[in-house]
């Protein structure tokens, strides 16, 4: 396999960031921030750096969303559109006297009326937060607790389904939205009220410093955790699509990431739209065929996936992408979770240019490390930080850390102060502030760089699991798993999977009176599927008569992965009672 | 194997990728994804499983030709 894939001359001077070396050097915010206008007053909204500003400076024809619908319906929005629908959603939330600061869920499919509702809402002044639609009804409900929603954005069917049977215990809820023409009775469907709404709306001037999107992420130990980040982000995802994705106005962009997710809101609606591309947005879910047909016949430019897609397009073969032409693709990008130097190297073989991986988390609010269109690309790396990024790989000592050499492994590390960092964990301060240590922000993931530079992802320095590229909290899981009568205890781990990267696996204890089956075990899976949706329940449940713990009655997940995988059991001097 | 019992028998498998689902209430066109809300893996976990019951292999490309029971019928049908 080669160690490197380098770019050409003409490659390099057709990149947004030509010289990378020298972009570093010559780097700063004031520059970065001439991608956005904001007002005169000092005020800056990311809803109008996305759509009007474009409309107003002459761009209004330009399209903005070209969407298609699961039974290739087509429709198309401009930015025209775009700033009308908006407007139109700013004033259904208004009408319903909701306020600037008031938070808004969003929990629906890749429909247009979503990517209007998200860009009204901020225009509004409001909080915008996208919810996974598959989620099951228990995160949901934990994710609009934390985040005392006061507006839900929904489909009939998504609210009959998840929703209906505890909507009355959120007390902060004022409005409930269903898209379409009909909608219960404690409901407002949404269609009759854009149309009677008003296309004018006077944006919000709100400052670079308020609150804009609240992104929930999992943790190790409790709840979820609300990761604030503020309208000036703006600068930061317009700047970072422009360099590491290629986004330059005009350009067809196909970011295939749901919005219920970070990568799908900050580059699947914000930084594309402030970039000025247009958007191809497919409402269905990944098909090996229909992917292929889209990337053709939209003549798409720029696509952002992540490595389980990518991994099954592999697996299909050569042969499955030979029909096909994509001879219009510019630039390709992965997130989520590494991508492995096969894949590199194989869509560099099949598609004309290879995916290049980045790296970021909800709390970075956009991509901090990447591969670039101008960087010689080692297969397997996450590439290197984007000038005005400082990155560092660090070891912790006694409350403070330790800078690591190159080539040495420990825990990737952020100097803060960029846009789009996280203001705060919501309601969880301190949480927050444990992040950080020395002003390096700590990511949890470990990493190493390599003597030129390259990042190198190594894995999770916590028990979070990293399953198609979602980062699953084992404690919410355990949670809904022990819900159930026949479970006692419960501990989850993230396993090896080639295609997700890791799985879902739990070790389950049953209570007295229940004995271990398959049908148990479908049973509880099942249960959990229910509470949690699929992409959060364990695809794997076993039966254990006691887990490893700990003398204060911890669950030592450590352990049960590391018997899983066969490797060293490491320190176990606190195990108190083992695994049987 | 009738018609039949292949219904019977992917309705066995599908159940055990997704036991949340009641196979009593599952319709003979409802989508796998869009309707019983399976995601890509457990699409994946189905093909496999598929692939030991009735030892056909379906490559990626024919996923869309297992998407609800009765396209499944009429395509392991004429697979086995």
């Amino acid at each position: 396999m080669p160690d490197e894939i380098t770019k050409s001359d003409e490659e390099r001077a057709g990149a947004a960031m030509p010289d990378f070396d020298e972009a570093r050097l010559s780097f700063s915010w004031d520059d970065a921030a001439t991608l956005v206008d904001g007002w005169p007053d000092g005020a800056l909204n990311i809803g109008y750096e996305a759509v009007d500003r474009h409309v107003e400076q002459g761009h209004g024809d330009a399209v903005a969303l070209h969407w298609i619908g699961k039974d290739d319906t087509r429709r198309q929005l401009t930015y025209a559109d775009m700033a009308v629908l908006s407007s139109r959603f700013a004033n259904v939330l208004k009408k319903h006297g909701l306020e600037p600061g008031d938070s808004l869920f969003a929990l629906m499919g890749r429909v247009p009326e979503l990517y209007a509702a998200a860009i009204g809402t901020l225009k509004a002044g409001m909080v915008f937060t996208p919810l996974f639609s598959a989620f099951g009804p228990e995160p949901i409900r934990t994710r609009m607790e934390i985040g005392n929603a006061t507006v839900l954005l929904t489909t009939a069917a998504l609210y009959k389904r998840k929703i209906a049977a505890w909507r009355d215990q959120i007390s902060s809820l004022k409005l409930v939205l269903i898209a379409g023409n009909e909608a219960p009775d404690d409901c407002v469907a949404l269609g009759p009220a854009l149309d009677a709404a008003s296309p004018e709306f006077e944006t919000v001037h709100t400052r670079p410093e308020d609150r804009a999107l609240i992104h929930f992420t999992s943790g190790t130990t409790g709840k979820p955790k609300g990761a604030v980040h503020v309208h000036q982000a703006v600068v930061y995802h317009a700047y970072s699509g422009r360099n590491a994705l290629e986004l330059t106005p005009g350009t067809i962009y196909w970011c295939t990431a749901d919005p219920g997710w970070v990568t799908g809101t900050s580059y699947g609606i914000i930084a594309p739209l402030v970039n000025r591309v247009t958007m191809i947005v497919d409402e269905a879910e990944f098909d090996l065929d229909r992917w292929y047909e889209t990337v053709q016949r939209e003549k798409v430019e720029v696509w952002y996936s992540a490595p389980t897609a990518i991994r099954m397009m592999m697996r299909a073969g050569d042969a499955a992408a030979e029909p096909y032409v994509f001879s219009s693709l510019k630039f390709l990008a992965s997130v989520g979770e590494p991508l492995n130097p096969e894949a590199v190297i194989w869509s560099h073989r099949v598609f004309g240019g290879p995916f290049h991986d980045n790296w970021w988390q909800t709390e970075t609010g956009g991509i901090m490390i990447a591969n670039t269109s101008a960087m010689d690309i080692r297969p397997g790396s996450m590439g290197k930080p984007l000038p005005g990024i400082e990155a560092g790989i660090v070891e912790r000592e006694n409350g403070s850390v330790r800078e690591c050499e190159s080539g040495e492994i420990g825990e990737l590390a952020l100097r803060p102060g960029w846009p789009s960092m996280m203001r705060t964990y919501l309601h969880e301060q301190a949480r927050y502030d444990k992040c950080f240590v020395d002003d390096w922000y700590l990511s949890g993931d470990l990493a190493m760089k390599d003597k030129d530079g390259y990042y190198w992802f190594v894995g999770r320095a916590d028990d979070l699991i990293k399953s198609s590229g979602h980062l699953i909290g084992p404690f919410e899981v355990e949670s809904a798993l022990i819900e159930h009568d026949a479970i006692a205890e419960a501990g989850v781990i993230g396993v090896p999977d080639e295609t997700a990267g890791e799985i879902v696996k739990a070790y389950v204890v049953l209570n007295p009176g229940f004995e271990a089956s398959e049908q148990l075990e479908r049973e509880v899976r099942g249960h959990a599927r229910k509470k949690l949706g699929p992409a959060v329940a364990p695809r794997e449940i076993v039966f254990r008569k006691t887990l490893p713990k700990t003398r204060s009655g911890k669950i030592m997940r450590r352990l049960l992965k590391a018997r899983e995988l066969g490797l060293p059991e490491g320190d176990i001097s606190t195990l108190e009672t083992d695994e049987t | 194997m009738s018609p039949n019992d292949i219904r019977t028998a992917f309705l066995e498998e599908l159940v055990k990728v997704a036991p949340d689902i009641e196979p009593d209430t599952v319709g003979d066109d409802d989508h796998i994804q869009e309707d019983l809300e399976l995601d890509s893996m457990d699409v994946l976990n189905l093909v496999t499983a598929l692939h030991v019951r009735f030892g056909v292999d379906i490559p990626e490309r024919d996923y869309p030709q297992i998407a609800t029971p009765a396209l499944a019928v009429t395509y392991l049908a004429k697979a086995g």
